[in-house]
This record gives C-alpha cells, structure tokens and sequence, in this order.
C-alpha cells in the first residue's frame, strides 16, 4: 500500500542487516530521511520564495540558472562553499564557530516529534509537544551566542531583538498549545492527530474548525511567524537599522548554515501548527482518504509555507514596541481566553451551546482588546512645530 | 550496585565538566554558556532515567528562561567584558567551603538513607504526563496554588518596581 510505502520499505531494509547492528540501523534509517528531505525541501522554498516575491513585487525571480532557475539553489550552495570564511580578529573564535552549529542541530531535532504520516513518527515520546518547545528554547542561546561573539554593535543588537522577541512570542506560542492539549488531553503528538481524525458529514474533526482552534490557530501562526524571525517580524535582521543582525559578521558556508537553521525552524514550527490545529497528516475530506497520508502532510506544509512568503511579500516591518505591545497587550490575553473558551468547549455538552459560548467568549475579548490596543496609538495629523 | 550505563557516564561527565568551566572561565558570558551546558547535561540526565516531563522542562526552564535572563543580567550590566576578575578569588573562601560541605553532607545523608537505595526490586515504571499532573491538580493541589500565588506576586512586584522608576525619570 502507497501510504505505508516508507515504512515497509525501512522493514525491509532492516530485514537485509544483521541482528547485532538493527537496532543501530533502524535508527539511521529514521534519521537519514529527515536530514535528507528537509534540507532539500529547503532547497524548493528559496526558488519558491524568490519566485513568489518576485510575482508581488513585479519582477521576475532568479530565472538564469536551469529550467526556469529551478537549479538557482545549486548555484547558491556552491557559491556559498566557495566564499572565504571570514572570522573578525576581535571575535571569540570558539563561540563564534560553535554558534550555526548548535543553530543547525537544534533547529532538525524538532523533526524528531512530527507525525509527517501514518506511523511515520521519529521519536513518539509521551510529551512530544513539551520536546518540541524545550529544544526551541536552545535556539534562542545560539541566536544570542551567534550575537555576542562577534563582537560588533550591530549583531549584539540584533541579536538582544531577536531574543527578546522570541521570548515575548514563545507565551502565547505555548498558551495557544495548551488549548489543544486540553482539547486532546494529551502530550504526544500522534495521540494529538488520532484525537483529530474522522468526519462529522464532509467536515474533519481538527481543532482549527472549531472557534477556539480557529483563534488558537491564527495566533499560534503570528507567534511562530515572530518564533522564526520572519517578516512583517524580521526586526533582528533588519536590514535598514541594524544590516543583518546577529549574522553580520558570518560569511560563506556558515551563512549558509544560519539561513539553512531558519528555514528549518519555520518547517518545524509549521508542522507543529499542522499536527495541533490542522489534523497533522489526515485528509481534509472524507472521500481524499486514499491519497497517502505523507502527502497531505507535506501538501499542508507546503501551503503554510506559501501563506508565510505571501505575508512576507504584502506586510511592511513592524516596529519594535508594536511588536512588544502586540505581544504582551493583545496576543497573551487573547491566548489566555483561548485557553478558558478550550475549557468551556471541552466540559459543555456537545451542540449548539457551547458553540455559542465559545464563541461569544472569544468576540468579546477580541473586541475588548482591539479596542484597548486601538485607544492607545491615535491616529491624528502630524503637527509641525517648525516647518510650518 | 547497579552497573553505570555510558549515556550516563558521558552526560555525567560532561555535566561535570560544564559545572567546573562555569566556576572558573574568565569571561562571563563564558561562565555562562557553561552553565547553560550544564543545566543540559543534568536535563538530559533525567531524560536517560526516564522521567521525561522532569527533563524536558528542566530544558525548558533552564536553558530557555534561566540562562538567557543570566545572559541578559550580564550584557545589561557589565557588558559582558570584565576579563580582570581574578581567577581564584583573594582571601580565604570558608564561607564558600562551609557551605559547600553542608550542603554535600546534607544531600549525602538524605540519599544514603532514602528507601530508594536499599529497595533492590526492578524500578517503577517512569510517571506519565498523564499521572504526574493527576497527583499535582489532586493530591499536592495547595502547595501549586501557593506556589503560583507566590509567582503572581513576584511578577507584579517586578511590574511595580519597574513602574517606580519611570516616575522618578518623568
């Protein structure tokens, strides 16, 4: 059977290898897909968002290399192979190296706890969702040793933004989990996603079609789009105020590294998004069931991926204290009420009324909070006091 | 006694290590980055016993929160430069050295004496999530009320404190 191809596959290979290395073998075969597939899938994104910004803002992509610059990536790697690896003098050496390192490792240990199909789990631990956040948080260590290390106003800078923007964003990021993992009552990602399967008439059960899954949903995707540093969120490395942030004074292969780290990160945390919210690997419609269930995982990440290029290529950047402002005055009460509007659906009965509770719950405070976040930056016309 | 697997020979080591550059680095953030290797190791330590929930949020909590404020507590301050500290402070540490030992007596005497040492039968299934949060939310339900009573409190001490000074700039 399709859907099963991979891991029919893997028990054949383990078939071929002697006893004394299987269980070794088993777990090169389950990492090996994961260090292979994503960085390739990365290899697709750049040309797709090159592309993609290059259609929003009028003018063509990169279209020089292979068929449509579908080669451009190629051409990129070996460019950034070949490029000198500068260290400033007065950097330190030591953390300087170790930073895209740890960046590259922390940011494909994520992997490990996504369902990416049926039975296709690395590492199906009982608090797979707690895993997925404790290695995020040593990212933010490695984005700030990256920082530091090199000695330079800019990415100190740069790096202090991006720590403390990741900091302020993991709350709500965390809050709006929770509201699944009261919802699943469980911390294991595939319990998450079997929780979310079947249909109710053409509808699949998943937590976003429900109104506190939806709200959860939109604010876990804010919050991941702050998580990985990307626009409208990209202050750490903005390059108007600070050039590049906290990877200015990285060259050659080790930038690669860094935006390599990135992008994995944004793959992680989507798919994160797609196993809480968006049924991880299930179809969308009951009588889609037979295509392959990796498929739809990888459909569903590919269509997060684009709504983040989409974003990226319509919002301007925000500046810093809106963006701490929407975090601490609109996206962590929102999130909390997200969390009391989960509780309320998962103990009333099933039907109408806790729809209406939970919805009704969850306007109020969204019109409560707009209003409360509007009312503090009027909008009036600029007053000269000189030029006039 | 128990055979010493070598996971957790190496996580202890490196553990170890990590603890001892934390104490005797020169530069801070160093010192640091260390303890942040550290607090790691002893998370990676409870994930090879089998309690997973300890561990992941000792990463979490630790490396996530608590390394990053240390860091940020030093660039704020210091900015991270002060190589002059002397590596062996002068004037004898018995203070240090007393606290020490206390303490190492302390923790010596509770885990050669706790039931756990001399009950030689298999050990207990590792606690789920599941059982972990039971017990908290049934039977230790005061103590985590107080405690977050207590961490409510501390929060709104820290917005007061720094509320305070922004009159007095004004």
């Amino acid at each position: 059977m399709l859907d099963q191809v991979f891991v029919s596959l893997k028990h054949w290979l383990l078939g071929y290898s002697p006893a004394a290395i299987q269980p070794a073998v088993s777990i090169l075969l389950t990492i090996l897909p994961i260090l292979l597939v994503f960085p390739v899938l990365f290899a697709l994104t750049t040309v797709l968002e090159r592309k993609g910004l290059g259609r929003i803002q009028n003018r063509y992509g990169p279209n020089r290399v292979g068929f449509y610059g579908i080669l451009q990536p190629m051409a990129d790697a070996l460019k950034s192979l070949t490029k000198e690896d500068i260290v400033p003098a007065s950097a330190d050496h030591t953390v300087h190296f170790l930073a895209p390192l740890i960046l590259l490792a922390v940011a494909f240990l994520p992997f490990a706890v996504l369902p990416i199909g049926r039975n296709m789990i690395a590492a199906n631990l009982d608090a797979g969702v707690l895993f997925f956040f404790a290695i995020g948080a040593i990212s933010e260590l490695s984005v700030f040793m990256a920082g530091w290390s090199s000695r330079n106003k800019y990415s100190l800078l740069g790096a202090m933004r991006a720590v403390a923007q990741m900091i302020s964003y993991e709350v709500p990021l965390l809050l709006s989990s929770i509201a699944v993992i009261m919802a699943a009552g469980s911390l294991s990602t595939v319990e998450i996603v079997n929780k979310q399967a079947g249909f109710s008439g053409i509808f699949p059960h998943w937590y976003v079609l429900t109104p506190w899954g939806f709200v959860g949903f939109v604010l876990f995707m804010i919050a991941a789009t702050a998580e990985t540093n990307r626009s409208p969120f990209d202050l750490p490395e903005g390059e108007s105020e600070i050039i590049a942030g906290y990877y200015i004074e990285y060259s050659g292969f080790k930038f690669a590294l860094f935006f390599l780290g990135e992008y994995l990160g944004m793959f992680a945390i989507s798919g994160l998004g797609i196993t809480l919210f968006l049924g991880g690997w299930g179809a969308p419609l009951p009588f889609l069931t037979w295509v392959p269930s990796w498929i739809w995982f990888f459909a569903k990440l590919l269509g997060l991926i684009i709504g983040f290029i989409w974003v990226r290529g319509t919002l301007p950047r925000l500046r810093m204290d809106q963006l701490m402002n929407f975090a601490w005055k609109f996206m962590l009460p929102m999130a909390l009420v997200v969390v009391v509007s989960a509780g309320a659906w998962r103990f009333l009965p099933q039907g109408v009324t806790r729809w209406l509770v939970s919805t009704l719950l969850l306007a109020v405070a969204y019109g409560l909070l707009a209003r409360g976040v509007e009312s503090r930056n009027k909008i009036a016309k600029r007053t000269y006091r000189f030029a006039e | 006694m128990r055979q010493m697997s070598a996971a957790f020979l190496i996580l202890a080591i490196v553990t170890m290590i990590a603890a001892c550059a934390a104490m005797t680095l020169r530069g801070l953030v160093h010192c640091a980055l260390a303890l942040a290797v550290a607090f790691a190791g002893i998370g990676t330590l409870y994930l090879s016993l089998g309690a997973q929930f300890l561990g992941l949020a000792q990463l979490l909590v630790y490396v996530g929160a608590i390394a990053v404020l240390i860091v940020f507590v030093i660039l704020l301050t210091r900015g991270g430069e002060s190589d002059a500290r002397p590596l062996i402070p002068t004037g004898l540490p018995i203070t240090g050295i007393v606290v020490a030992t206390t303490i190492l007596a302390l923790l010596a005497w509770a885990v050669f004496h706790s039931f756990a040492i001399h009950s030689l039968g298999p050990p207990a299934s590792p606690a789920t999530v599941r059982e972990l949060g039971t017990v908290l939310m049934a039977d230790y339900v005061l103590p985590l009320e107080v405690m977050g009573l207590m961490l409510t409190a501390a929060l709104i001490g820290a917005v007061v404190v720094a509320m305070k000074e922004k009159q007095d700039t004004q």
